[in-house]
């Protein structure tokens, strides 16, 4: 086996400095009536170029390049410039561990560093994490947080958050006693806290801008809304690239904001790895959960980074951390580092109003064709279309060319059954937009 | 020793991203503009991130020279104790690059997407046989994410029998992230110390078991890299009881061929498969933790489940038991990919010899550096033995010391001050992809220092020397935090 560096005559000296006989004495101290009798039953190994041809043949199953997916919902395709896959494929970064030895480890550390910056400035919060797994999980640690802070036992949510990030928070939330409330939508597709001032004992309210219609959310009235309640102020969003556009959460009041930086830099692979991404206020950096990075120096004054507020985390404080997280999603955040470096804040600026453009466009274009767009409030990358009844046939004529054609949101919101959340990126040209309206109006 | 490892070379200063560029440049190639300009509402605009603009070719020399600045497997042994930091394979990057799997969404349907679904069903099914459990889920992000994983479906399952417990007996040897997932879960962490073996004793265990316990969390081969010789009496008292059996299996490189935890009386385990099933850690992540488990928990575990029907994989949601969605989609497919090309690579035999071959390299390491450190437990070990300093502590050097001197000699050091139950730890694991010759270099290394320690205490007190940085300060670091730039 090429990974394996023994040879016999190794094996050999090593046992008998050892002092056992055979590799099987090794494993002495583990009771005979442990140890296993028969081999695993596994496939027999595969050379180099057997396992290249069974791995094509798998993602020959799949839709590959060519297939035109509309669709987003907490995934978004977005270019990926070679440069950034090729220096995260720097060894150094992906064959290391998590930086507890931060002499060797500055690479990782500054650059962590870098994004906990470029990450904060995106959301105009002042400190953010160094990752979290994903969007749904940073809201439920975020939720948790909130708990921290106010000792107060109920959070809500808007019902226009990611019905998927919902559900994993009612995941995290089920065994804790605290309880979950989910608040009503408006029916012009935005949230509805009216509610709220009827709640009592409320640790955080979260709502999520651009929301799951895709529609842009007030965040500034969300957020005196919340406040009047004594509630921390818990934005949320799938689509980190909005932000290139939007004002942002910070300015806007949010006191932790959170949710999920896949679109900057890291491919869509089926769902995961993503980018937890959580931000808050020095106020509440001591009760953040998770990896942060700080500044400091050596022992010669100059510039250096370490993990840092280490007395927050599981291995200082076992039962009493903040979080239980231990590995993050590090190179996921590399890789938005090296993202948003790339775009820089032109580029951010011009790729953001691209996304838009192009899905004002493709909904221009469907309105004109007859389709019914339920929500009128403006939208970002992403809004929701009533295509006719008896949709599913054309969809699956759709489907049979390799185009996908939105997602059906009817199995989240039964009342909206015929109802299509779409998606634009700077992926889908005029040419595809104008052939997949001629397709659904055919 | 011949030449050390380590020695200087030229590698640059950097400043930091803000610091560079001009406004103007841009290191994206924007698509073109195909459609016109749509105005949103002005009051919903913001002024855009305060983002520096830079050129590709300034991006690139940036994170190229900060790359320089960092240590990995791909640049030498890298023996941290219980985090398995074997090689990486090449090949596994390849395939979890095509395009048909990294390209591919996660709400497209089913259909569209058998390849990865097979992948997925038949990793699920492996792990299951490695570990001789029933089920597995793919779904936890990582080992603390299993954890939690492992702890609700406890949790869901004496719910269903219908009498929630309060308390999970977590042993001193165990991941500083056990009793932290046992909170999250709303359980109290109930400590048991291990006996002077350095394993846990059936009678300690007897002894706090109740039936207000839902279970135990142990990890096995523990953090003294020793089997729990005890774990069939174990789990007899703690299932006599009513209650679960949780293994931690970050330590699985051990044992793989060689013990099946679900023969043993282990009812639900986790898998970080950045580390046996050798996906790279990426300074941090992303990694995954699948959780295997025995029948009766399965109707309890996350939905989606992965299933086959009429020939076809599809997802099921309709599992009224289950405890619900770990993240948004179905876990961290770029990892499982890897270790799935992995497992495929090694075959059976492999596997089983990747494990005998780590344990090996571990008692290797522990014969011949216990005359230079002092070996606590002296009695055969899994894949990874736990010193202390207790030999350099009359020369006034301690493990903190002798870590950071490790680095001159160009490599990273073990793990340090853990497990907690041992007094300045060092806690090594060479996995199997070491040869003699790096282990060899590796305890020439440890000797001379120890030397050192001996004759010139301040080599190893003011080291490390070679680095890009000398010893930071982390106490001043986190007495006044500075997160951001």
């Amino acid at each position: 086996m090429r990974y394996l560096p023994h040879t016999d005559e190794d094996i050999e000296s090593m046992l008998q400095a050892v002092g056992v006989h055979h590799p099987d004495d090794l494993f002495s101290s583990i009771p005979r009536d442990c140890r296993l009798k028969e081999g695993l039953n596994l496939p027999e190994p595969m050379t180099e170029w057997e396992l290249n041809d069974h791995m094509d043949a798998l993602a020959g199953r799949m839709p590959g390049p060519g297939h035109r997916a509309f669709v987003g919902a907490g995934r978004y395709e977005h270019f990926i410039p070679a440069s950034v896959s090729y220096l995260l494929s720097r060894s150094e970064f992906v064959t290391s561990y998590t930086p507890y030895q931060p002499e060797m480890s500055q690479g990782t550390l500054q650059a962590i560093y870098e994004y906990q910056t470029l990450a904060a400035r995106l959301l105009g919060m002042e400190v953010a994490t160094a990752s979290h797994y994903d969007g749904a999980t940073a809201l439920a640690e975020s939720l948790l947080m909130a708990v921290r802070i106010t000792g107060r036992k109920r959070v809500a949510l808007s019902s226009l958050i990611h019905p998927l990030y919902r559900q994993t928070v009612q995941t995290y939330f089920a065994p804790t006693g605290y309880e979950v409330v989910e608040l009503p939508y408006l029916p012009n597709g935005t949230h509805d806290l009216s509610s709220l001032s009827r709640l009592d004992d409320l640790a955080g309210a979260a709502v999520q801008s651009p929301n799951f219609f895709g529609v842009i959310e007030d965040l500034q009235k969300a957020g005196e809304e919340i406040h009047k309640t004594g509630a921390l102020f818990i934005s949320c969003f799938t689509e980190a690239l909005a932000y290139g556009l939007l004002k942002s959460p910070g300015t806007l009041g949010a006191d932790i904001v959170c949710g999920e930086g896949q679109s900057l830099g890291i491919p869509l692979s089926y769902g995961g790895p993503g980018l937890g991404i959580i931000a808050t206020g020095r106020a509440h950096m001591r009760k953040l959960p998770g990896r942060l990075v700080g500044k400091t120096t050596d022992l010669e004054g100059r510039l250096g980074f370490v993990l840092t507020l280490a007395t927050r985390e599981q291995h200082i404080r076992r039962e009493k951390a903040t979080s239980n997280i231990c590995t993050n999603n590090s190179l996921c955040a590399l890789a938005a580092v090296m993202y948003m470096a790339s775009l820089g804040k032109t580029g951010m600026r011009e790729l953001a109003l691209l996304n838009h453009d192009k899905a004002e466009y493709l909904k221009m274009r469907l309105r004109e064709a007859g389709f019914d767009i339920p929500f009128e409030r403006p939208t970002f990358n992403e809004f929701v279309v009533r295509f006719a009844k008896g949709f599913e046939k054309t969809r699956k004529r759709l489907l049979d060319r390799r185009i996908v054609p939105g997602l059906a949101i009817g199995h989240f919101y039964p009342e909206l059954s015929d109802h299509y959340l779409l998606c634009v990126t700077e992926t889908k040209s005029r040419e595809a937009m104008d052939a997949f309206v001629r397709e659904v109006a055919a | 020793m011949n030449d050390s490892l380590g020695t200087t070379g030229l590698i640059l200063n950097e400043p930091l991203l803000w610091e560079k560029g001009k406004a103007g440049r841009c290191g994206f190639s924007l698509p073109k503009r195909d459609v016109d300009p749509c105005p949103l509402e002005p009051e919903l605009v913001g002024h855009g991130p305060d983002f520096p603009d830079l050129s590709e070719v300034d991006v690139v020399r940036h994170y190229t020279r900060l790359s320089q600045w960092n240590f990995g497997v791909d640049t030498g042994m890298y023996p941290l104790g219980s985090c398995t930091m074997k090689y990486n394979p090449k090949t596994n990057e390849r395939q979890a690059s095509l395009p048909g799997f990294s390209g591919a969404h996660p709400l497209i349907p089913e259909s569209l997407c058998q390849g990865i679904l097979q992948m997925m069903a038949e990793l699920e099914a492996y792990l299951a046989e490695i570990t001789g459990m029933d089920a597995a889920t793919l779904q936890p992000a990582a080992g603390a994410h299993g954890e939690l994983t492992g702890m609700l479906l406890i949790h869901a399952w004496h719910r269903k029998r219908g009498g929630q417990r309060t308390r999970i007996i977590v042993p001193d040897t165990a991941h500083g992230t056990n009793p932290a997932s046992v909170t999250l879960c709303g359980y109290r962490p109930v400590p048991v110390v291990s006996n002077d073996r350095g394993i846990l004793s059936a009678e300690a265990v007897a002894a706090v078991m109740d039936e207000d316990t839902a279970g135990i969390m142990i990890t096995n081969p523990n953090t003294l890299g020793l089997f729990e010789e005890g774990i069939l009496e174990i789990a007899r008292i703690v299932h006599a009881k009513g209650g679960l059996v949780y293994c931690d299996g970050a330590n699985m490189n051990a044992v793989m061929g060689v013990v099946k935890m679900g023969k043993i009386g282990v009812d639900v385990m986790h898998l970080n498969l950045h580390k046996t099933f050798s996906t790279p850690h990426g300074g941090g992540g992303p990694g995954s933790g699948p959780v295997c488990v025995k029948k009766d928990l399965e109707p309890f575990l996350p939905v989606p489940r992965i299933v086959k029907r009429e020939g076809r994989f599809a997802l099921d949601h309709d599992r009224p038991d289950s405890i619900g969605r770990l993240q948004a989609f179905y876990g961290n497919v770029g990892v499982m990919l890897k270790a799935y090309s992995y497992i495929r690579a090694m075959g059976p035999e492999g596997l089983k010899k990747a494990s005998q071959m780590a344990v090996l390299n571990a008692n290797y390491l522990k014969e011949m550096l216990k005359t230079t450190l002092h070996l606590p437990y002296d009695r055969p070990c899994m894949h990874e033995c736990v010193f202390t300093d207790k030999f350099q502590a009359p020369h006034h050097v301690t493990t903190l010391d002798m870590a950071k001197r490790l680095m001159d000699y160009g490599f990273h050091p073990p793990t340090v001050y853990f497990p907690l139950v041992v007094a300045g730890a060092i806690m090594m694991e060479p996995t199997e992809t070491e040869s003699k010759e790096d282990l060899d270099n590796y305890i020439a290394a440890f000797e001379a220092i120890a030397e050192e320690a001996k004759t010139e205490p301040g080599l190893l007190r003011h080291a490390p020397r070679k680095c890009k940085v000398r010893r930071l300060d982390e106490t001043a670091a986190a007495r006044k935090p500075c997160l951001a730039g």
